[in-house]
């Protein structure tokens, strides 16, 4: 049985195809299903699952990006968080950090509230948004194919990339990672600075 | 000849010294990424990091992105400054809750309208609710209205922020940064 062409891309098998052999990837996660679906596919000290500041989400892997230059960054969020601080976009491809890609879960909803459409459910082009700041590798998603093409761009690839992956507007169970915002940034700068990090 | 050698020997009139001040007690504290939304009064600090191979000045579409930017960068080991407006302060009230609820550092240091002198109305909400809305957040606030104490005091909340892990914002007011008036700049 061959998969329909068509059909939108499950979430979960995107965000676990991103992460595959994730070796030292260092995550953002978005709000809301993002996180869940980043902790989903295993919850690791290297991801720094976001429980709220909505709209923070990419310009938090670009601080990152830049403190860590040797390191790959991939912030993975939705639609509703990226069009909250649609102008980090003009942000960060000024910048341009070669190490840091955003992935765009598009399923065209706000999803924790009761599935309300937003903009990129009519057409609202994030791609394009990207693409026209100066994000030269942007792009929108549809298959598996280009998933597995997106997570070695994140794993490998040479400048700023970008993203918008649409899925399907599914709702699933929960998969939580520590709430405690302090466990989640200690156990990050001792995974990524080494044990130094408890003592600044 | 003369009017000049009389001009050099009173700096303190010609030009503030805390600017100048401030980028050294922020180098000393280990200050690598900057984020701003630019000010008037932060002209100066914002050229001296521009000049600095050692900082990278990241000019932002809104301020609240350099909340979340400077929480990436302690994630990854380094220390940023975010400047802005008192406008701008509005701006970053959720996004406050990144470093309150992760006790991460930041240091904010805010150049004030709707304060001292203001000549704009539409300044002051934003300028007065400038206070009470970082304290509202948890956000650790010092006001400086005298320019010789600038510098000692955005050492002191460097120190606060990076040693204890707590927001802090430095607020320069008016009367050191002297207050605009565009409506006497219209008339001439």
């Amino acid at each position: 049985m061959t998969a329909n062409p068509n059909a939108l891309l499950h979430r979960r098998d995107v965000v676990n195809e991103l992460v595959r052999d994730r070796a030292d990837l260092l995550v953002i996660a978005g709000l809301g299903a993002p996180n869940w679906d980043v902790s989903a596919a295993g919850d690791h000290p290297n991801n720094f699952p976001l429980w709220g500041a909505m709209g923070g989400a990419s310009m938090m892997g670009l601080g990152l990006a830049l403190a860590q230059p040797k390191r790959r960054v991939l912030v993975i969020t939705g639609d509703g968080e990226m069009l909250m601080n649609v102008g980090s976009l003009a942000t960060i491809a000024v910048e341009a950090p070669k190490n840091l890609t955003i992935a765009v879960l598009d399923n065209e909803r706000f999803g924790e509230t009761g599935m309300q459409k937003t903009p990129t459910a009519s057409g609202v082009d994030l791609a394009a948004i990207a693409t026209a700041c100066g994000i030269r590798t942007s792009r929108i998603v549809r298959t598996m194919a280009e998933v597995s093409e997106l997570r070695d761009l994140a794993h490998e690839g040479r400048g700023t990339a970008f993203a918008q992956i649409k899925i399907n507007p599914e709702a699933l169970v929960f998969v939580m990672p520590p709430a405690d915002g302090v466990i989640l940034t200690t156990r990050f700068r001792q995974s990524v600075l080494g044990d130094e990090a408890l003592f600044n | 000849m003369a009017e000049a050698a009389k001009s050099r020997s009173e700096p303190v009139a010609a030009l503030p010294t805390w600017p100048d001040e401030i980028y050294r007690v922020l180098k000393d504290a280990g200050i690598r990424q900057v984020a701003m939304v630019p000010d008037a009064g932060h002209s100066r600090l914002i050229r001296s990091f521009e000049a600095d191979p050692e900082t990278r000045v990241v000019t932002l579409t809104t301020e609240e992105e350099g909340v979340a930017m400077l929480a990436g960068a302690w994630l990854g080991g380094e220390r940023g400054v975010l400047l802005l407006q008192s406008s701008g302060v509005g701006n970053c009230i959720n996004m406050l809750s990144l470093p309150v609820i992760c006790h991460m550092p930041l240091l904010m240091i805010v150049t004030m309208r709707g304060d001292w002198g203001e000549f704009n109305p539409w300044q002051i909400p934003m300028g007065q609710g400038t206070r009470p809305s970082l304290e509202a957040m948890g956000v650790i606030v010092n006001k400086v209205d005298e320019p010789d104490l600038v510098a000692s005091t955005v050492q002191g909340a460097a120190n606060l922020a990076f040693n204890t892990w707590k927001p802090v914002a430095v607020l320069i007011g008016q009367r050191v940064l002297g207050a605009k008036n565009f409506k006497e700049l219209a008339r001439k």
